[in-house]
């Protein structure tokens, strides 16, 4: 009888207690990463935060105060800003949509047998591999040179001595960083696109030949739509990594020329006019501004995921 | 037709290819024979480039910074896989309560551009001195990567067949022997291919290495920077210096182009 007294209440407390031990066991694992990254990389966000509504720049550090939103309208209203907001949409979008339909044609290339088509394969990759620094450089030194580069090069060997020298980067900087990355992310596009084609269920394309239709309407009406969710990943992954390019305009331009992108404005912003607060609005700009595609590239991955957990 | 396309396939993969080959050829001329327009392709070989690249006649050697970008890349790699693994596990194979928004919160924040969180970065490791320190570039590379690489595991381990599980939670098996002994094995190609993305884009970073280390843990892209603005005979060198610290990358990509795949897709195709 005691015993069955003394132990009720006991019994009760673990049976309340025991969902809850066991739900953190499950977290557990979990945390970890969880905290590491919010430490990392969301804290300085918040510190990001703070900083920009105070007037702080690293010259004058008597002069620290509360700037309200002083730095979000001089960064609005700065034209180099400005400009470098235009410049990163125009380098994104011409970039991603460029490797994207290169990376679709050469898919569909090697989509097909062919002899060698693993050295192609091979081949193709290579400039995905090569470190964004040294494929910068190679291209500012090695291909644009006016006087030594390879474009010239080619030029004076096929044209001779009267041949045309133009002076790539200054006379077309934009799209000298643009063909750079191309050829850097094409084979990106290609490969997350070859695998798409490759997941295509052959019975549905094999119906739809016997039912006669031809290699035209096979890519309209089969093969695009089940890329379309290929194409928007490489598209968005694509948005999300260009955007933030930093290593290509810094190398061969160094942000000249109307170049300047925003992740090399903010870098200039603090790291050569030390101006803290400006450079912290600016990132905040930068922020809002990805938030708005990231939450497109959620839904995006989302519906990828989803379909593949069926 | 056919025939053709394949000629075309063959044409374009060697058009991509080129400037890659271009680099190690001209890495492989004297200064000289580099600087020449139009291009001395009848030039003879030599290593010179490359001797310079170590420091022949500078004495100034890029192994620091080799061993720093070595370092930093691949404890990051292993820290990551550790920790992705862990969280993985939480995801796919006994997953927490609303597991799908966790999965997410981890891709958001990858979505945010580093370089807005890079000035409070810079300010707290001057202040707890950490500016030029390796370890600082293991501790933000590892943040880095964590959210994709937290993504991929969690698509590798839904893979794991639940029987196995049920089978080692029968004999007792605790966490870490679980993931060891059961799951490691069977999602070791997952694992792999995590492993490859972390590695090649901790190797490859330069911004936040630039701003955050000096001489002391300078990584190999800082070192190529100091090309950006060379003036005078130094094409060969760069030519070098480029291939040598792209070598690492493109070694472990040819050798894991399926890996490869898996990986830039967050584990999506398979």
């Amino acid at each position: 009888m005691s015993t069955v007294t003394v132990s009720a209440p006991q019994t009760l407390r673990r049976n309340r207690s025991a969902p809850r031990v066991r739900a953190w066991a499950r977290r557990g694992p979990l945390l970890p990463a969880l905290l590491f990254t919010i430490v990392v990389t969301q804290l300085p966000f918040v510190a990001t935060l703070v900083i920009s509504f105070l007037d702080w720049n690293a010259l004058y550090p008597d002069r620290r105060g509360f700037a309200g939103l002083g730095n979000y309208s001089a960064v609005l209203t700065d034209p180099a800003l400005r400009a470098s907001i235009g410049t990163t949409a125009l380098l994104t979008v011409s970039v991603v949509l460029v490797s994207l339909v290169l990376g679709l044609g050469i898919a569909l290339l090697l989509n097909r047998a062919f002899l060698g088509r693993g050295i192609v394969r091979t081949m193709l990759i290579a400039p995905f591999l090569v470190v964004p620094v040294a494929a910068a450089l190679l291209w500012k030194h090695a291909l644009y040179n006016p006087e030594y580069g390879l474009f010239n090069g080619i030029l004076s060997a096929v044209g001779g001595s009267h041949a045309p020298q133009p002076d790539w980067i200054s006379t077309m900087p934009t799209a000298a960083v643009v063909a750079a990355l191309v050829w850097q992310w094409t084979p990106f596009m290609m490969l997350i696109l070859l695998a798409g084609l490759q997941s295509r269920p052959p019975d549905v394309i094999e119906a739809a030949t016997v039912d006669g239709a031809g290699p035209f309407a096979v890519f309209r009406y089969i093969t695009l739509p089940h890329l379309r969710q290929y194409l928007e990943l490489g598209g968005l992954l694509g948005c999300i990594y260009i955007v933030q390019n930093f290593d290509a305009v810094f190398t061969i331009t160094s942000g000249g020329l109307g170049t300047a992108n925003l992740p090399y404005t903010i870098y200039e912003t603090f790291y050569q006019a030390h101006d803290y607060g400006r450079a912290s609005a600016a990132g905040v700009v930068v922020v809002v501004a990805s938030i708005v595609v990231a939450t497109f590239a959620l839904r995006v991955v989302s519906s990828l995921f989803r379909q593949e957990a069926r | 037709m056919r025939r053709i396309l394949g000629v075309v396939a063959w044409l374009v993969g060697i058009a991509f290819f080129f400037p890659v080959a271009w680099m190690v050829f001209t890495s492989l001329h004297s200064e000289q024979a580099a600087a020449t327009n139009p291009p001395d392709v009848t030039a003879p070989l030599t290593l010179d480039g490359y001797r310079e690249f170590f420091g022949a006649s500078t004495g100034a050697s890029p192994w620091p910074y080799l061993i720093n970008s070595a370092t930093a890349s691949l404890v990051s790699t292993l820290l990551v896989v550790i920790l992705a693994m862990l969280a993985g596990y939480a995801l796919a194979i006994r997953p927490v309560r609303r597991w799908t928004d966790a999965l997410f919160f981890f891709l958001s924040t990858k979505m945010l551009p580093a370089v807005a969180g890079l000035l409070p970065i810079y300010l707290i490791s001057q202040r707890i001195g950490l500016l030029d320190n390796v370890w600082l570039m293991v501790v933000l590379y590892t943040a880095m990567n964590l959210p994709i690489a937290v993504w991929m595991m969690h698509s590798f381990l839904r893979e794991v067949p639940v029987a196995i599980l049920e089978a080692a939670a029968l004999d007792g098996a605790r966490l870490p022997t679980v993931l060891r002994r059961v799951i490691l094995p069977v999602a070791a190609p997952g694992v792999a291919a995590t492993a490859l993305i972390c590695f090649i884009f901790s190797w490859n970073e330069m911004l936040f290495a630039r701003v955050l280390t000096g001489v002391v843990a300078g990584t190999a892209p800082v070192f190529l920077t100091s090309f950006v603005t060379s003036q005078g005979l130094f094409l060969s060198k760069v030519c070098a210096a480029a291939t040598v610290i792209s070598v690492p990358v493109l070694a472990a990509g040819f050798a894991a182009q399926n890996k490869l795949v898996q990986g830039l897709s967050l584990g999506a195709v398979k």
